[in-house]
């Protein structure tokens, strides 16, 4: 499947560094299956704030999530993501991401767009008002559009066009040439044990 | 002209993928209980098999109880994840470093045994599904955390798709000052450099500090790299490297040896090697250091007052601004972790804690990276000076970095921890609160049952 565009309605989560452990806490990594995880996305935040985003009924059905610095940071755990994507997430708009978290969605799918700090507030601004506001995501250009607000976005290369070729998803191509595979492994020395 | 980043890249580089990111050929593959069952799930059902099994390890340590590993564990998840671990080891023929009560077992936390077995070796690419998985570069691998969808690819194929980084260089240099150790240092360089200034970046350790470092030491470095953002921490492989290794359990023999050696030396970065970025610490302006915040760059000396506008790291923690982290109540102490829990850093607390007494109102635990670091510290009698001490003695694991087994914090409890992260809930209790600090520290807490300035109370031999 070629992603070239996400659209729907977007969901604000002000806030940096964000990490995994806050998106998916530890206790819910307790499972051989992703099944059920986009319950406890946010799970801890949410209780302290009942007015969290992600409990916020205007938001729900979300698909594009925007964010602010360092989005995903710590944790490897691809919890975090597949959380998100479960509870209806298709794409992140943020400041920045960890590498990480930013790797682990684009495998699952999910394009994480970089856009200045001004950008991030005007379209953060813009939804909490208007929440209903169809928010698109054009992945060859990196543009975001808003009702009247159009912001630029930026996906790294590689990224942008594995998706836009259906080649996100890296398994058969990372297959595809094995022989070359057995070629690099051959030609390191330790390999062989020296 | 190239760094060692560099070297090992074009080493291990398959080709150009379609999509413009290289084919990355991975060296060592490590697995452990929470982020592999459902790769394999993904592998069964394309029908895919493990293309390097023997160059996949596995250990269990995140799930793992501390104060006895028999089988079954109580916690049935943990021992279904773990029964799943070991389904899917024996199907694929992977080594598992198994849990288990009798000591002659080789299972810990997973960045603390594969550098202690010798399985980590200088020039490889390493991939793990752990973010800490960094730690490996002290022996001057390229190790970076991965996800569980690229741990399946790794299975699948023994490489990954991957976008170079940038590489810049830190230089530590000159003498650390007494009480100051390693964890002083990164919690340091990530206090100046920010939680995300590494994103994009390996970081190459350097400097004569560095040089004079055990590989322990290069160890608790490399592992917070990614707590400032970089995926891949690293420090040059020399001749205190290769003492490291040599007779190590996987670690080469006979002329063998002398090959590795010698293609190990020839891995280093050029003394003329192009950086895309370069850090000079002194390291003579580095104090003991301490988390105060929900990030692991919020942090200060510990003589120093807190100065920030970050009013909910603040309220979170019950800090106010211009306060002093020294004297703040502690409830529990914990010392471990991939960060902290080698032999090295036993020691060090032991030659602190032994004669003094852990305060009354502190639960204090010590828990080892492996059972290889608690068979040695039990022969070395530090079980027993800690428990004098009044510190719990426990088996090797994850315990309360994570809180994912029955080691946890419970509501808002303050922590000093030896560990690597502070961000909120992460040692099990959605209000707890963890300080983080070198594993001496840790102690000097326990001890006074507040944060304490451990240069007041080494003696004067240490001073």
């Amino acid at each position: 499947m070629t992603i070239a565009l996400v659209s729907g309605r977007a969901l604000p989560l002000r806030g940096n560094e964000l990490d995994t452990d806050r998106i998916m806490p530890a206790r819910f990594l307790k499972a051989v299956t992703f099944e059920g995880l986009e319950q406890h996305v946010f799970e801890d935040d949410r209780k302290t704030n009942p007015s969290h985003p992600f409990s916020n009924p205007a938001y729900r059905g979300a698909a594009i999530l925007v964010a602010n610095e360092n989005f995903g940071c710590g944790s490897s755990r691809e919890h975090a993501p597949q959380g998100l994507q479960r509870w209806g997430i298709k794409a992140i708009v943020g400041e920045s991401f960890s590498e990480i978290f930013r790797g682990n969605s684009s495998v699952l799918g999910v394009p994480c767009f970089t856009a200045d700090k001004a950008s991030i507030e005007q379209l953060q601004t813009l939804i909490e008002q208007k929440p209903d506001t169809v928010v698109t995501a054009d992945v060859a250009t990196g543009t975001i559009t808003a009702g009247d607000l159009t912001i630029q976005g930026t996906l790294p290369a590689g990224v942008r066009d594995a998706f836009l070729t259906d080649k996100w998803n890296p398994t058969s191509m990372l297959l595809a040439d094995f022989d070359r595979v057995r070629a690099t492994a051959a030609k390191l020395p330790y390999v062989a044990g020296f | 002209m190239p760094t060692l980043f560099h070297k090992v890249w074009n080493a291990h580089a398959v080709r150009t993928l379609p999509s413009g990111q290289t084919q990355l050929f991975v060296g060592l593959h490590l697995i452990h209980e929470v982020t592999s069952p459902q790769a394999f799930d993904m592998l069964h059902q394309h029908g895919w098999t493990v293309a390097f099994p023997e160059r996949t390890f596995a250990t269990v340590d995140h799930i793992v109880p501390t104060s006895s590993q028999r089988r079954p564990f109580l916690d049935v998840m943990a021992e279904e994840m773990t029964s799943a671990l070991e389904r899917n080891c024996a199907r694929h023929g992977i080594r598992l470093f198994a849990p288990g009560d009798d000591l002659s077992g080789e299972q810990g936390i997973v960045h603390v045994i594969g550098p202690e077995m010798g399985l980590t070796q200088p020039g490889m690419t390493i991939a793990c599904g752990d973010s800490h998985t960094s730690t490996h570069g002290a022996l001057g691998a390229i190790a970076f955390g991965i996800g569980t969808s690229q741990v399946r690819d790794v299975l699948a194929s023994q490489s990954l798709a991957m976008d170079p980084l940038k590489v810049r260089r830190i230089d530590i240099n000159g003498s650390l000052r007494p009480g100051v150790y390693a964890k002083d240092v990164i919690l340091t360089i990530i206090r100046r450099l920010g939680v995300n200034g590494g994103v994009g970046y390996a970081y190459e350790y350097g400097g004569s500090t560095v040089d004079d470092m055990s590989i322990d030491e290069r160890m608790t470095i490399c592992n917070m790299s990614i707590e400032g953002g970089a995926r891949v921490g690293y420090v040059n492989p020399d001749d205190s490297t290769f003492a490291f290794l040599k007779g190590r359990k996987y670690a080469p023999t006979g002329e063998a040896w002398d090959r590795a050696v010698a293609w190990w030396r020839s891995l280093a970065s050029d003394h003329d090697a192009i950086y895309d970025d370069r850090v000079v610490i002194d390291a003579a302006t580095i104090e003991p250091t301490v988390t105060w915040g929900i990030n692991p760059s919020q942090s200060v000396g510990v003589s120093e007052p807190i100065a920030t506008r970050d009013d909910e790291a603040l309220a979170y923690m019950g800090f106010a601004d211009g306060q002093k982290v020294a004297g703040t109540k502690i409830d529990v102490a914990f010392i471990g972790s991939c960060t902290n829990g080698r032999l090295s850093d036993l020691e060090e607390v032991a030659k602190f804690v032994k004669g003094r007494q852990v305060a009354p109102h502190v639960k204090a635990l010590v828990v080892p990276g492996s059972q290889d670091v608690r068979r040695r510290a039990e022969a070395k009698g530090l079980d027993r000076i800690f428990a004098a001490a009044g510190f719990e003695w426990r088996g090797a694991g994850c315990s309360m970095c994570l809180a994912m087994n029955p080691d946890r914090l419970e509501g808002n409890q303050i922590c000093a921890s030896s560990s690597n992260r502070n961000f909120k809930g992460r040692q099990g209790s959605p209000t707890g609160r963890t300080l983080l600090m070198s594993p001496v520290m840790v102690a000097a807490a326990a001890i006074a049952g507040e944060v304490a300035d451990v240069r007041e109370l080494l003696e004067p031999a240490h001073a």
